[in-house]
């Protein structure tokens, strides 16, 4: 055995070392545990604040001892080069293994052990935990707003039967392939409005009408950013253009339209739909409040689709433009079967992005009084009833949204990776 | 050949003016229906309603032009507090992100995972309204730091009471400027004479030295008054002296902070990769210390790429500071377009001069950024 130097671990006293590196980090450990959770102080004897800081110094020690350059372990070498490169980097591992220690067991009671679900009262909320009571009671004001129970099957119906045709580009035969962009541009808007007509507000076909006031929650959400979208996909195309084309005043009406709603927040331009628009209109006319929300988000997002679309387009190469034009074609013809197809594909995950943002900024709608699902949660938290759940409910709300935009950005990404390999 | 370049620059421009046409026609009609004059007289006129929180004298007897005054300054306070904090964290996130340390590594992307994909109006409900009302009454309260409360009410904290601000800022600017002269002497010494001065810890030292000179001889004086516990009623207690900082506002900061720090983080670490490995290479074997090629290297390169979208993101920030009205914090949205617009009735002229606001806010700084960048940016031959 060769000499001890307590300053340099090394791999000849590796066990005495390995020892007292486990026992620093099990002390260390067992400190904070027995602190946060026992409200013990083991070390209570030491002035407050040196007493405050042990668990991390101990874990400190303890991790110095591990350290141990070519242990001939394969773990514990692997240990040190994620985690434990350096003081600073033990000190930093150790917080946060003490952060998830700190963290996590409450959590996961609030979450599972302590929290109901069975019944469906208040009353039946006894635990320290989450009420998932309240949620499964309010499930369906939350995915339907007003919409009657009766009726819901219809919204589903609506969602299917669009997701099926979206689906159905997908399997176009080779010699209609040329026409996919005219479907998604032109054909599935019209589908679906007329889906969302005469399904969903009903009104004729024997089916009951629904005015859009009492449409909400989720579904409302899915429908206002798929129409939103479908809308503004071509709007934001055409301005792409117009910001760079050759005519001046075609390039600064463009150029003016985009800057100004790229300028104002959403809120102010659904205040603008709500409450000045109507001034805009002969007197007498009405215009429903859900249709005017998503043309004003239609006009607010079509700003940023035009911005993206216009990175695409200048991204390609000049030469494109000029071996079309020297084929003889024309400004339509160049853009609809040279310029834009290339484009349009390098925009795909910018677009995604958008998307994204629109999903996440629909919740806005419940300035100007629809209830989508964050509006649902407030009217929900006022009732008298059910006073008090509204950590559960806004939790609830937040991880559906997590799961929608977390996928979402996860689709896009890829989409990125694949297009980047693709060029 | 020409009238192709003509016509649809006529149509457009058509179409522009029957649209404004059309609807300048129709409010008219609308406002000359239900007797209102369009114009701005309205700004003259007392407000009479009260704003909570506001940064300058204002109440019910003021115009509402002061109003709207406060609903920006407001507005400005948040972005303001926002965009400093949300680049620190994000500029330590971003680089925790880098980090070879697997678990700083992980830490960071979670947490830009998980507050990035959650809408901020979500986070904004969830910390007023489920988190902060969590918080003890103010008479529970216990002492935080030795000098504040963080109550259901909101933050109460020691205020700074000054003598002569006026000479302490003044010599703040006074050493600015003295810093800014003297970092360009120190510049063109350098690229002259190669004569390098150690210039942060002289900028600091003059930083420091003149301000403090005010104390000593300008008269400048500072005392701190503490928040006291008050009693108002049996039940209602509040905290007397001090600032108070409303609940609504430390949401609202929360919120915007942990959300824009996410997109901000995300910069920071293409920035940083984005330069070439071959930089830091060919800057070490030159002889640069590890500092030197962080400072004289890496960062001037990783700014150009960190910058440009990192401005987007404070706009977005101060645009989503209009979120506010959905928790009550007084902005200008609440206060001008809510607020005040229920009391006149002046949608037209109140949503105009709101979109104008944020518009001017937007460009100015989107104008600033881009000449920033040109002054920045490579200048090729």
């Amino acid at each position: 055995m060769s000499k001890v130097n307590l300053l340099k671990p090394n791999k000849e006293n590796i066990n005495l070392f390995l020892g007292l590196g486990v026992l620093f980090f099990t002390l260390g450990i067992l400190d904070f545990y027995l602190n946060n959770f026992y409200e013990k102080n083991i070390t209570g004897f030491l002035p407050g604040f040196i007493s405050f800081f042990t668990p991390l110094i101990f874990g400190m020690i303890g991790l110095h001892f591990v350290r141990i350059e070519f242990s001939g372990i394969k773990k514990l070498d692997e240990l040190n080069k994620n985690i434990n490169t350096s003081n600073f980097n033990a000190a930093l591992s150790f917080s946060i293994i003490l952060l998830l220690i700190f963290s996590i067991p409450p959590l996961l009671n609030w979450f599972i052990f302590d929290a109901n679900i069975a019944g469906d009262t208040k009353e039946a909320c006894t635990g320290g935990g989450a009420c998932w009571v309240y949620i499964k009671v309010w499930f369906n004001r939350f995915m339907y707003g007003m919409y009657p129970n009766a009726e819901q099957w219809r919204v589903n119906a609506t969602f299917i039967i669009v997701l099926v045709f979206m689906g159905l580009g997908y399997f176009f035969p080779l010699r209609l392939k040329k026409y996919l962009t005219l479907y998604y541009v032109i054909f599935l808007p019209i589908i679906s409005f007329l889906l969302i007509y005469y399904l969903i507000s009903g009104g004729e076909f024997g089916l009951e009408w629904v005015e859009t006031g009492a449409w909400g929650g989720l579904s409302l959400t899915f429908i206002v950013s798929f129409f939103s979208l479908i809308f503004c996909f071509p709007i934001g195309m055409m301005l792409a253009l117009g910001r760079r084309s050759d005519l001046p005043v075609v390039k600064y009406s463009s150029l003016t339209f985009i800057e100004f709603w790229r300028g104002v927040p959403l809120i102010t331009v659904l205040f603008m739909s709500a409450v000045m628009f109507p001034m805009f209109l002969p007197d007498g006319t009405y215009v429903d409040k859900l249709i005017r929300v998503i043309a004003a988000i239609v006009l607010f997002e079509a700003a940023y689709t035009a911005e993206v679309i216009r990175g695409g387009l200048q991204a390609l190469p000049r030469g494109q433009y000029d071996a079309a034009k020297s084929l003889g074609m024309g400004y339509w013809r160049l853009h609809l079967l040279v310029i834009l197809p290339q484009a349009l594909k390098l925009v795909i995950p910018g677009i995604a992005n958008t998307f994204l943002a629109l999903v996440k900024d629909t919740p806005l709608i419940f300035v100007v009084g629809l209830l989508e699902l964050a509006g649902m949660l407030g009217l929900a938290k006022t009732n008298p009833k059910w006073l008090g759940f509204s950590m559960e409910g806004y939790v609830f709300a937040g991880i559906i949204f997590w799961i929608i935009c977390y996928s979402m950005s996860k689709y896009s990404y890829n989409l990125e990776l694949k297009y980047k390999t693709d060029r | 050949m020409k009238l192709k370049k003509i016509l649809p620059q006529f149509l457009t421009l058509l179409f522009i003016v029957l649209i404004f046409g059309f609807f300048t026609m129709n409010a008219q009609e609308n406002m000359d229906t239900r007797g209102i004059e369009f114009g701005f007289g309205f700004l003259k006129q007392e407000a009479s309603f009260d704003i909570q929180f506001s940064l300058i004298d204002y109440d019910g007897s003021k115009s509402y032009a002061r109003a709207y005054l406060v609903g920006l300054l407001n507005t400005l306070l948040v972005s303001a507090i926002g965009i400093v904090l949300c680049t620190i964290l994000g500029v330590v996130i971003g680089v925790a992100r880098l980090s070879p340390n697997y678990l700083i590594n992980r830490t960071a992307s979670v947490y830009i995972e998980f507050f990035r994909n959650i809408p901020l109006l979500l986070q904004i409900f969830f910390w007023y309204f489920a988190a902060l009302r969590a918080l003890p009454m103010p008479e529970d309260a216990s002492l935080l730091l030795g000098t504040s409360y963080m109550t259901i009410k909101g933050l109460y904290t020691p205020a700074p009471i000054w003598n002569n601000f006026d000479v302490f800022l003044i010599s703040l600017i006074v050493s600015l400027v003295i810093i800014f002269f003297f970092n360009r002497y120190a510049k063109r010494k350098q690229e002259d004479a190669g004569i390098q001065y150690p210039k942060f810890l002289i900028s600091l030292a003059i930083f420091v030295i003149i301000p403090a000179f005010t104390f000593i001889f300008g008269g400048v004086d500072l005392q701190w008054s503490f928040p006291e516990l008050k009693q108002l009623a049996k039940t209602s207690f509040t905290y007397e002296g001090g600032v108070g900082i409303p609940p609504e506002l430390i949401a609202l900061t929360l919120a915007l902070t942990l959300y824009t720090a996410t997109f901000i983080a995300e910069n920071v670490r293409a920035g940083i990769q984005g330069i070439g490995k071959g930089q830091k290479e060919a800057a070490a074997s030159i002889g640069l210390t590890p500092g030197q090629v962080l400072k004289l290297v890496i960062m001037p390169q990783a700014l150009r790429i960190i910058i440009p979208p990192t401005t987007n993101q404070y706009l977005n920030l101060t645009k989503n500071s209009s979120l506010a009205a959905a928790i009550a914090y007084p902005d200008l949205v609440l206060v001008f377009a809510g607020t005040a617009m229920m009391q006149t009735g002046r949608a037209i002229e109140i949503v105009a001069i709101t979109m104008a606001t944020y518009l001017t806010i937007s460009l100015s700084i989107s104008l600033f950024m881009n000449w920033y960048n040109k002054s920045i940016a490579i200048k090729e031959k």
